[in-house]
């Protein structure tokens, strides 16, 4: 995208156009969004393409009402036209307001950010995408029994600028890269996936094509399919309540539905609750709370080298920040907007994030991290445990409207008995209620388990957005938590 | 708004000079087209309210076995040169398939050309949304209720040419009203309103509706999960009729043995009948599927029995059929997808549904479903926005939230009562509606409850 020239009178176009209609504060984004995927199913190239998409939108508060509008047509006719809907689309709004909105005094910035990567994605050649693909297929291929293989990588580059009346101009260039694979393995009356590094899609960071070639995925492929064989003749998970290890990557999941939605702060004011729902972390749970046992940290850290949730800016121009948000497992922080963070008396944390040109920026997890315990590695935390399970790797999750009553499927657990792994058992599922889960955390693994986990499908909002984000975690366990939920 | 961008000469003449573009090899174009508005409230006031237009040109280009997609929403002339060089880049690279999706040649559709498509819903403007918005939130203020919701409109366009020949395309439109109220103690209530003409939303019976429902699920209690007797309203039977598509409905989750649904055997109840039809008027109908092929109705189970699955042209190549008409935008991994879902009403009221259940459970809605056990059916979720105990055949007090793990063809296999009315349902998350009745079904696994408020 050409950051210089004609898109610059254009966005004062729009900030002029806006402006003379009527709106208070204008903010113009103009974004162009490149992406490529690819994906190898049972030997053969099932899909490559590329996409690309590119626009602006014009964000108009009006007499403290809100405004939006956006379009593909970066014209002089188009862009007049669109600001103009944006501030009749305020006035509309206005017709149903109660306060005015106001947006808080975070400074206007003029800066840059660009994604640090070695390897750019995008001119990595197909030929070398598709052999480490093709490697990793034909590594699961190797065991007899499975019969759906999937190995898939995807690319985005995301290039953005940022005008706002008060005089902000950001620029930004965002990469990321993910790749996965999976398989699996049926019978009559089971079907067995697994997955590496993690399911849906695999894992997902900013940075560069080195980042694809770390994750070394036909090393995996072997193991990965023989774990989806084998389960379709392991034992039924067991049910009861017992002490529950839970993989990294699943832990990630968890903190993302049980911590990171919840926090959410235009969530907890009723902006959500037509869609996604409310939030337990209610405003008087600031800072009072146990959210969790004393051994529970939690960030929110937009700054953390690859996260998928790392940037250099939010859509509102507020700063990428790393804040608390479950400090010694009492509830402390939120993530903020420009027109929710005054509600608590704080500035925007900077976590407004939009997930393109087309839509208005929400309030969005940024890297929602659990900070690395002291319980040493994941073999350290099994020998430490007499009785109980360990689960591994998402294959289901569900929790209700406020974010309490969970429960999770993963595509496999290993029983443990005196400090080490036993049998493998199918289909395992746990429930729980938020804080008394957290609250029966007694051990996290250290630093050298702890992953920076992406997700690059977290949905939100009304149109809805599909947003990235990112979670670290290290294996942890739980006590006394329900496992083998239903009817097998 | 006003759809002034897209009108038919302007959409054959882009696409034409798109499919000109690639000059070797086939190649088909796929044209889609968004004038979309929503405007969302909270709190009782419009905090959203967001207008979007777009377009977007896909291009796939098959040689010898090798296929390339590339799609941009730049439709200008240097738009269209660089997206067709993309995909034939890809193309010219990528490995051959063999049982890559193959381009269908003319299939001429016979839907009428209104068919889906209204214009005052596509000629809506912000104040009539706002003052829809305004008679729901007056509802809920007058049960003295905080109310939130959505209401959108939109005109989609979609057209398919390929260099067989494929010319098909296709404009529709859709409007929405929901609402959930609440009391601010746990209590709420949901309604929606969904079709193709946004004249015939009734916000004022929305309000009503949810307000209604809210102010009886008052003061809630705890109910001890467990297998109980149900009634499903059709909010719920929509959302798992959604969740069967997802996990069952496909000929590709047939292929590859995850799908619950074995051809010619009993599945479900006899008095179970579930179909997919695009073309229903009494749906939110389409016409043709993103590969430009009609849309067909495809009898899916009839009478409990699993009958037929929904094709795109890659699975009913390889199955040796014709494509059913639901196919999925290139490049498409996913398979086919049933998208139009009507259930078979029976002759039941729901006041008739409650006689003779000792002790049960009426769910209004259900929140965060999904997929435990594909191959069974087995669904995880909770209820939402008016969970009700049953006893001695009436409603007698509203309880929390539950959580139910269930597999739904076991469900669906003991159906006591259909409802006699209809109700047309979009789904929260993806485009698929369902027009579906309620349901009594004899026993449904409830094995959690929310948490009350939790205390500091």
């Amino acid at each position: 995208m050409n950051k210089t020239g004609p898109v610059n009178d254009l966005i004062h176009r729009a900030l002029d156009v806006a402006q003379q209609g009527g709106a208070g504060y204008v903010d113009v984004r103009v974004v162009e969004r490149q992406t490529e995927s690819l994906t190898v199913k049972n030997g053969a190239l099932q899909e490559a393409g590329a996409n690309l998409s590119s626009g602006f939108g014009v964000r108009a508060l009006v007499d403290g009402a809100w405004g939006f509008s956006g379009s593909a047509r970066l014209e002089p006719d188009e862009v007049e036209r669109v600001a103009r809907e944006a501030v009749a689309i305020a006035r509309a709004s206005a017709l149903a307001q109660r306060d005015p909105i106001q947006l808080d005094d975070s400074p206007p910035v003029v800066a840059s950010y660009n994604t640090p990567y070695v390897e750019d994605p995008f001119v990595v050649p197909l030929d070398e995408k598709l052999r480490i693909l093709m490697e990793a297929d034909a590594a699961m291929a190797r065991v007899p029994g499975v019969n759906v293989r999937s190995s898939s990588m995807e690319f985005g580059r995301e290039e953005k600028i940022f005008v706002s009346s008060e005089g902000a101009r950001i620029e930004q260039d965002l990469v990321e890269v993910g790749a996965g694979i999976e398989t699996s393995a049926a019978n009559e009356s089971e079907v067995q996936r697994r997955s590496f590094p993690q399911s849906a899609g695999g894992q997902h960071v900013t940075g560069g094509f080195e980042a694809i070639r770390a994750l070394k995925l036909a090393e995996h492929g072997e193991q990965l399919a023989e774990e989806a064989v084998a389960l379709l003749t392991a034992p039924q998970c067991p049910s009861g309540r017992m002490t529950v290890i839970i993989g990294s990557s699943q832990l990630a999941l968890q903190v993302h539905e049980s911590c990171g939605h919840p926090i959410e702060l235009d969530r907890v004011l009723g902006m959500e609750a037509s869609f996604a729902g409310t939030s337990f972390l209610t405003l008087d749970k600031l800072d009072r709370l146990q959210y969790g046992s004393p051994i529970v940290n939690i960030d929110a850290d937009a700054t953390v080298p690859g996260g998928l949730g790392t940037f250099g800016f939010d859509d509102e121009g507020v700063p990428a920040q790393n804040v608390p948000i479950v400090e010694a497992g009492r509830f402390v922080g939120y993530l903020t907007s420009r027109e929710t963070a005054p509600v608590i008396g704080r500035r925007s944390m900077g976590s407004s994030r939009a997930s393109g040109w087309n839509v208005i920026p929400l309030i969005r997890m940024t890297n929602v991290n659990l900070r690395p315990g002291s319980a040493g590695t994941l073999e350290d935390l099994i020998a430490d445990t007499r009785d109980g399970i360990y689960m591994a790797s998402n294959h289901s999750w569900s929790i209700d409207d406020r974010r309490l009553n969970f429960q999770f499927g993963t595509e496999i657990g290993w029983l443990i008995k005196d400090g080490r792994l036993g049998q493998m058992v199918k289909n395992p599922t746990y429930t729980g209620i938020t804080p008394e889960f957290w609250g029966s955390c007694d051990a996290i693994c250290g630093e050298s388990e702890w992953n920076l986990w992406g997700l690059p499908n977290c949905g939100k909002g009304e149109p809805m957005q599909t947003h990235r984000v990112g979670h670290g975690a290290a294996p942890a366990r739980f006590r006394n938590v329900q496992v083998g939920v239903g009817q097998w | 708004m006003v759809a002034t961008h897209w009108d038919r000469a302007a959409i054959e003449s882009l696409v034409g000079r798109s499919l000109a573009e690639v000059r070797e090899g086939e190649a088909e174009v796929l044209f889609t087209a968004r004038d979309a508005a929503l405007t969302r409230f909270a709190n009782s006031r419009i905090h959203q309210n967001v207008a979007e237009h777009d377009a977007t040109i896909r291009v796939r280009v098959v040689d010898e076995g090798r296929t390339g997609v590339a799609s941009t929403n730049r439709t200008d002339a240097d738009g269209l040169r660089d997206v067709a060089a993309r995909a034939v880049a890809i193309c010219r690279r990528a490995t051959p398939n063999p049982g890559g999706a193959p381009l269908s040649g003319p299939l001429p559709s016979n839907a009428p050309p209104d068919l889906g498509f209204a214009d005052a819903t596509s000629r809506s403007d912000p104040e009539m949304r706002a003052a829809g918005a305004r008679s729901v939130i007056v509802a809920g203020d007058a049960a003295g209720l905080e109310t939130s919701g959505a209401f959108s409109t939109e005109t989609a366009m979609l057209a398919v040419a390929n260099s067989r020949g494929m010319w098909n395309s296709h404009s529709v439109t859709q409007a929405k009203l929901l609402t959930v109220m609440m009391d601010g103690n746990g209590a709420s209530g949901y309604a929606q309103a969904t079709g193709t003409d946004v004249r015939a939303i009734d916000a004022t019976a929305v309000g009503e509706e949810a307000a209604d429902k809210a102010l009886r699920s008052r003061d809630a209690e705890d109910l001890e999960p467990g297998s109980y007797p149900v009634i499903l309203e059709e909010y719920a039977v929509a959302t798992i009729l959604e969740y069967l598509s997802w996990m069952g409905f496909s000929a590709l989750a047939v292929e590859e043995g995850r799908s619950f649904m074995e051809l010619g055997r009993q599945v479900m109840g006899t008095n179970a009948s579930i179909w997919d039809d695009g073309l229903d008027p009494s749906g939110l109908p389409t016409a043709i599927d993103f590969e430009g092929v009609p849309k067909r109705r495809v009898d899916l189970i009839i009478d409990g029995v699993a009958r037929a699955v929904v094709h795109d042209t890659v699975t009913a190549q390889r199955a040796g059929v014709q494509s059913t008409g639901h196919g999925l935008p290139a490049p498409n991994a996913f398979g086919p997808m049933a998208w139009n879902l009507f259930m078979a009403p029976g002759s039941s009221s729901k006041d008739a549904m409650l006689g003779g259940i000792k002790r049960g459970v009426w769910v209004t809605r259900l929140h965060y479903v999904n997929i435990v056990h594909a191959k069974r059916g087995i669904l995880t979720g909770m209820t939402k926005d008016g969970t009700f105990l049953i006893e001695d055949g009436r409603i007698t007090r509203p309880i929390r939230n539950l959580r139910f793990s269930q597999s739904i063809p076991e469900a669906f296999s003991e159906i006591e009562a259909i409802g006699a009315g209809t109700r047309l349902v979009a789904a929260e998350y993806s485009g698929i509606t369902a027009r579906v009745p309620a349901l009594r079904i004899a026993h449904f696994g409830f094995t959690g409850a929310t948490a009350a408020e939790q205390a500091e």
